[in-house]
């Protein structure tokens, strides 16, 4: 059964009561909040994603509350709560949505370490999965949400889920958050893109989200195995050059942009050489996202063909 | 003797577990997604997936469960390895100086490969020297890199004068605090263990210069830790350790009729009692004699031992996550008066209380 099968008065029901199981990617999460906004947001960004009707077993139950202190009714306050405890300081109410979805990626860093968590978007096509590490100026959550509506399935725009037994990617294509100008970017891009409602004023700026295709959502126990790795940069008006990364300085990076590498030890040493190793490494500086596109397009193409 | 009254039906569920790993085989979707919260929360998750995995029991068990187990085992590796690191090098900053330095806790329990290591999460580094060579110690430390971590001037007194270790250390590369004891409770406190029996009986271990203490002096230090110098609250995780420790040790037949006498002869028999009462009634550890017939004249008397009941189980456990109860906060400010009473006279206790209560309401 997926959210969108509900109608949102059941929908609030589950959120208000017993909780809602949401499957995000392999995770699952239990949500939790009687707020009826954020009802309304997450029939729109998480509609093709499946629930289950009775109790699972969760990975995280997150609650999120209106805190009852003086504030309760001047500029209103929401608390996000996981497992009985807080972690972060309260949100104005309006902003619920972000909370939320940083809430969970707070959640998943702090907790998933039967993954090696790299800080990277990963995005597939013909088999062939590239990870791209995130780094300030990188974009790579617009050129996530650019590639997705040029072909390319979503896996992820924040976590690389390297399994640890197998080393394959798994995919978590949860809403892809697009932050100020970039929002106005994609919209022109992928007019056909499914944008959550704007948030002014968060921490980053503006903030809205991009509902992930619905064919990525469906693909999502779907592993990938990592062929190449790409350090995206982005330069306003720059030229677009694609070009070989020294594995040496691609190893410092990746486990650098790792969520967990130091909790994993010597494992999530040998994960990150061996994707290293195994891998094909590039840097992607680029000023126009068709440029790099097609730039990414012709690297799976001769790959592809090789 | 049955103590849990107090306790959520989650935190039963997770003494059935502590008491019986085995129970987990019987478990739903709803009885598992208590406990690893529970479990998680009261920092014993990674110690039942130890018990779990020691009997053989994770292939039998949902695959979501065992990731959680999996992945609170991955962090716990993670904070031993860097409290080893820590150990080595300030065993390397102090070896020259010759000084006496015992391991305490979580750091002993590392070092002599005791049962109860596996699964804790580990945090500070406690180490306790002769009061003599406190100032040596500091200085040698802050020379190698340590610094001070509370630089409030109030802190910095309370430390050197009422408490039993200097203002906690960090080395400015790393993250793991150092506390250095010169005695195991506060000089103010109505108990006076003294520290140079528990030097003078201290142990080595193979490959360093670090000591640690007899058996019965570390379970004495546990017990006296958690009834005396603590306000109990989310501190299951200390019974269990005792517990462990008092399991581990019997197998010496020596131990049981060597503990009762050291816990005179350093005036800790009542935080002993404590000890006994609470892991026998709540973790079932095997004590081969009878606890009240053994303390008879030195229990506390039946109002304290009742109140006592009362209020130790609901502090343990960390509560029903989704239903949290007004009465265990009651109970766990209770109990933390007490902590503060035990370890200072009246004329010391007020002023602190009350600043410790202006600061909370500044922030």
């Amino acid at each position: 059964m997926k959210v969108a099968s509900l109608e949102l008065p059941e929908l609030k029901e589950y959120l208000y009561r017993t909780g809602l199981y949401l499957q995000t990617g392999p995770f699952t999460v239990r949500l939790h909040g009687q707020l009826a906004p954020l009802a309304k947001t997450i029939q729109l960004l998480y509609g093709d994603f499946p629930i289950a009707e009775g109790e699972v077993i969760a990975d995280f139950h997150i609650s999120l509350k209106r805190p009852i202190n003086l504030r309760y009714w001047w500029r209103p306050q929401v608390l996000f709560h996981v497992d009985g405890r807080t972690p972060f300081e309260p949100f104005p109410l309006k902003l619920a949505m972000p909370l939320l979805e940083w809430g969970m990626n707070w959640c998943i860093a702090t907790r998933a370490h039967h993954y090696l968590m790299l800080h990277a978007g990963v995005v597939e096509r013909n088999g062939l999965g590239i990870v791209l590490p995130a780094y300030p100026g990188a974009g790579k959550s617009t050129l996530c949400a650019a590639l997705i509506h040029r072909g390319w399935r979503l896996l992820s725009d924040e976590f690389g889920l390297v399994r640890i037994q197998d080393s394959k990617l798994v995919p978590l294509p949860r809403p892809i958050p697009l932050k100020n100008q970039s929002i106005e970017v994609i919209r022109a891009f992928a007019p056909e893109a499914i944008i959550g409602p704007l948030f002014p004023k968060t921490r980053k700026g503006t903030v809205a989200h991009l509902r992930p295709p619905t064919l990525s959502v469906e693909r999502m126990a779907e592993t990938a195995l990592s062929s190449v790795i790409v350090f995206p940069q982005y330069k306003a008006g720059g030229p677009t050059v694609l070009e070989p990364y020294s594995k040496a300085y691609a190893f410092l990076k990746l486990a650098n942009s790792a969520f967990n590498y130091e909790v994993l030890g010597v494992k999530g040493f040998k994960l990150a050489t061996e994707m290293v190793r195994s891998c094909q490494c590039y840097a992607l500086s680029y000023g126009e996202l068709d440029e790099a596109i097609v730039e990414l397009d012709a690297l799976a193409a001769s790959l592809h063909a090789a | 003797m049955r103590l849990n009254g107090a306790l959520s039906s989650a935190d039963q569920l997770l003494l059935d577990v502590l008491r019986e790993p085995t129970t987990v085989l019987t478990f739903q979707a709803r009885e598992w997604n208590l406990l690893l919260r529970v479990a998680r929360r009261a920092r014993v998750l990674a110690t039942i997936g130890e018990q779990l995995e020691q009997q053989v029991l994770l292939e039998q068990l949902p695959l979501k469960a065992v990731e959680q187990l999996m992945g609170a085992q991955a962090l716990v590796n993670q904070r031993q390895r860097m409290a080893r690191w820590e150990i080595n090098r300030l065993h390397r900053a102090l070896a020259d100086t010759r000084i006496p330095c015992i391991l305490l806790k979580g750091g002993a329990y590392l070092l002599a490969n005791l049962p109860v290591a596996r699964g804790r999460l580990f945090a500070d580094v406690d180490i306790l020297v002769p009061k003599a060579y406190l100032e040596t110690v500091e200085t040698t430390l802050n020379q190698q890199g340590w610094e001070g971590v509370k630089f409030d001037p109030y802190n910095q007194r309370y430390y050197r004068r009422w408490m039993h270790e200097l203002p906690p250390l960090r080395h400015r590369d790393r993250q793991v605090e150092t506390d250095i004891h010169h005695t195991i409770l506060p000089i103010t406190s109505r108990l006076r263990p003294d520290p140079n029996l528990l030097l003078e009986a201290a142990q080595t271990i193979e490959g360093t210069a670090f000591k640690i203490l007899a058996p019965v002096d570390m379970v004495l230090h546990s017990a006296t830790h958690l009834f005396y110098d603590s306000d109990l609250s989310d501190q299951l995780r200390d019974l269990v350790d005792l517990d462990s420790l008092l399991r581990h040790f019997s197998r010496a037949a020596s131990f049981w009729e060597e503990l009762m006498p050291r816990a005179t002869q350093l005036e800790l028999r009542r935080p002993l009692f404590y000890a006994l009462r609470y892991t026998q009634a709540l973790l079932g550890t095997p004590v081969p004699f009878n606890v009240a017939d053994e303390f008879k004249s030195q229990r506390p008397m039946a109002p304290v031992r009742f109140l006592m009941d009362g209020l130790v189980p609901g502090a343990l456990f960390p509560g029903h996550p989704d239903y949290p109860r007004w009465l265990i906060g009651v109970i766990r400010w209770l109990l933390y008066v007490r902590s503060h009473y035990l370890r200072m006279p009246m004329y010391l206790l007020m002023p602190h209380l009350v600043r410790k209560a202006v600061k909370r309401i500044q922030k």
